[in-house]
């Protein structure tokens, strides 16, 4: 059974966080305000309170480990997904979601059921994008822009692949409140993603998160 | 099968893009590499002397031994950037054919043409140029560059000469966003670059591609300063391997720049951190000494 991405959930009255210690999180935060809800920086595990969903972005995912367990993020963060709240990993962030990577470090923080890849297509002369066709996402395929990019190698059973590459190796993927993906929704002006990911807030901040 | 397209603008700039907020650290060797990426850096700019050494030891300055550049590519799995001389756009193929992730066409390094940069446009790495005011940064932008730092004074960890590119760019930014539309042509003239790049550059509000702070950041109050001043994130040369503690440094400038705008993290991060580089004040350099200075 495929969700279907509607991405026509009510925006008002969501508070949306954007994890904000490294990386794109300024592209992220300016669709999310586009799309006319409330967002904050994270920065610090005091400003998840109350949020209805978060987005880690690119970034270096090293960087990003590194300040999230200096600043105590992780309990907050694991807590927050198990809650029921939505969020969502581009490719640093899908790294940090992940439960376990092919290398030592960075430290994933062990939310989603998958496994992942870094560097996946070599070097930053490896880098792409391509139009990507994306299971229940209504209209054109996406254009997805892949940098660095990381892929996911195993597939827990509770999780929804949403689009492969040609050679199938997943690159977006699904397990509830919860979402990654190994390219940037957040560099293009295609907002169907973050869309999406405000209905997934918003079912939560109506109390039924697991769906 | 669907068309892969690689080496476009969209993913040279986006690269940058996923560098904000980061520090980007000179390193001289695999050791160093791993040191600065242990301690957060988001890409390290692999380099034979540090710029510090460079104005000490005076000379032609060129493009890394690639052995040296490969053996850093290596031992970290964070970005590795290095620089070729203005122009040598010979360094810059040879560069890219051993996987580079980043180049930076510097003023550190001795220019090998005076008047033409690298075309930029050819490569499918991306490129980072130095700029001291918005018409430098868009005429780097139009030859290619996806990224723009500050020049500064590199080598001197004096940030006076950073604070003031910062500043004029900005500057420049903000009276774009006031100038009425029939005063365009005019300041595009006057700048020496195209108007549609001008007319983009108002209509966003800022430099289209990432801008970084460089050249003087020496302390983790340096970089934060920057980062109220706008930059999207912030180079560090010679200031981390020059200091006494440099693991220390690197550690607290690395959440200076995430912590930029917290003067209580960033009080607590400046304890303990040994002695900076030592430093020669930006104005004792003689002019024809200068390395902003460079290019145009």
């Amino acid at each position: 059974m495929t969700t279907k991405l509607t991405g026509k959930g009510q925006r008002s009255e969501l508070e949306v966080g954007v994890l904000a210690v490294q990386g794109d999180f300024a592209e992220h935060i300016s669709v999310l305000r586009k799309l006319g809800v409330d967002v904050r920086e994270v920065r610090l595990p005091e400003h998840l309170d109350s949020l209805n969903g978060l987005i880690i972005p690119g970034g270096e995912s090293t960087t990003l480990s590194r300040l999230m367990t200096l600043y105590n993020l992780r309990e907050p963060l694991q807590k927050m997904a198990a809650d029921g709240r939505a969020v969502w990993g581009t490719c640093a962030g899908m790294i940090m979601l992940s439960q376990e990577i092919t290398e030592n470090d960075p430290i994933p923080l062990g939310i989603m059921d998958i496994g992942v890849q870094r560097n996946a297509f070599g070097r930053q002369v490896d880098s792409f994008e391509q139009q990507l066709s994306i299971n229940g996402l209504d209209g054109d395929p996406f254009h997805a822009i892949f940098i660095r990019a990381p892929v996911i190698i195993r597939v827990g059973k509770d999780v929804e692949v949403l689009a492969a590459l040609d050679d199938n190796r997943p690159v977006a993927v699904k397990q509830g409140n919860l979402m990654a993906t190994s390219f940037h929704p957040e560099l293009t002006n295609d907002y169907r993603f973050h869309s999406y990911f405000l209905d997934l807030a918003h079912r939560k901040s109506l109390g039924n998160g697991s769906s | 099968m669907v068309e892969v397209l690689t080496g476009t603008f969209t993913v040279k700039a986006g690269h940058a893009q996923m560098l904000k907020g980061g520090v980007i650290m000179d390193v001289v060797n695999a050791e160093q590499a791993k040191i600065a990426a242990e301690a957060g850096a988001v890409a390290v700019m692999a380099l034979e002397r540090v710029p510090a050494d460079i104005r000490a030891d005076g000379g032609v300055a060129r493009m890394t031994d690639p052995q040296i550049i490969c053996d850093i590519m290596d031992a970290v799995s964070i970005p590795v950037m290095a620089k070729v001389r203005i122009g040598h756009f010979v360094e810059a193929q040879i560069l890219e054919s051993i996987g580079i992730d980043y180049i930076d066409e510097s003023e550190v390094l001795t220019p090998a043409d005076e008047t033409h940069h690298v075309w930029k446009h050819d490569f499918k790495v991306p490129f980072v140029c130095g700029c001291r005011n918005l018409g430098e940064a868009l005429r780097r932008i139009s030859e290619g560059a996806a990224m723009i730092r500050t020049k500064g004074e590199a080598g001197t960890g004096d940030v006076v000469e950073a604070v003031r590119h910062m500043r004029t760019v900005q500057d420049a930014i903000r009276k774009l966003q006031n100038m009425p539309e029939d005063e365009l042509v005019v300041e595009a003239r006057d700048m020496q670059v195209s108007l549609e790049l001008l007319t983009k550059t108002k209509e966003l509000g800022r430099m289209p591609v990432v801008n970084f702070a460089a050249g003087g950041v020496a302390t983790p109050a340096d970089a934060a300063l920057m980062m109220q001043l706008g930059a999207d994130g912030v180079f560090v040369g010679s200031g981390i391997f020059k200091s006494g503690d440099p693991a220390s440094r690197a550690h607290a400038i690395v959440q200076s720049v995430t912590h930029y705008q917290d003067s209580a993290i960033l009080a607590e991060v400046s304890k303990n951190l040994g002695e900076p580089m030592v430093g020669i004040s930006a104005k004792s350099i003689p002019d024809e000494d200068l390395l902003a200075t460079r290019s145009q």
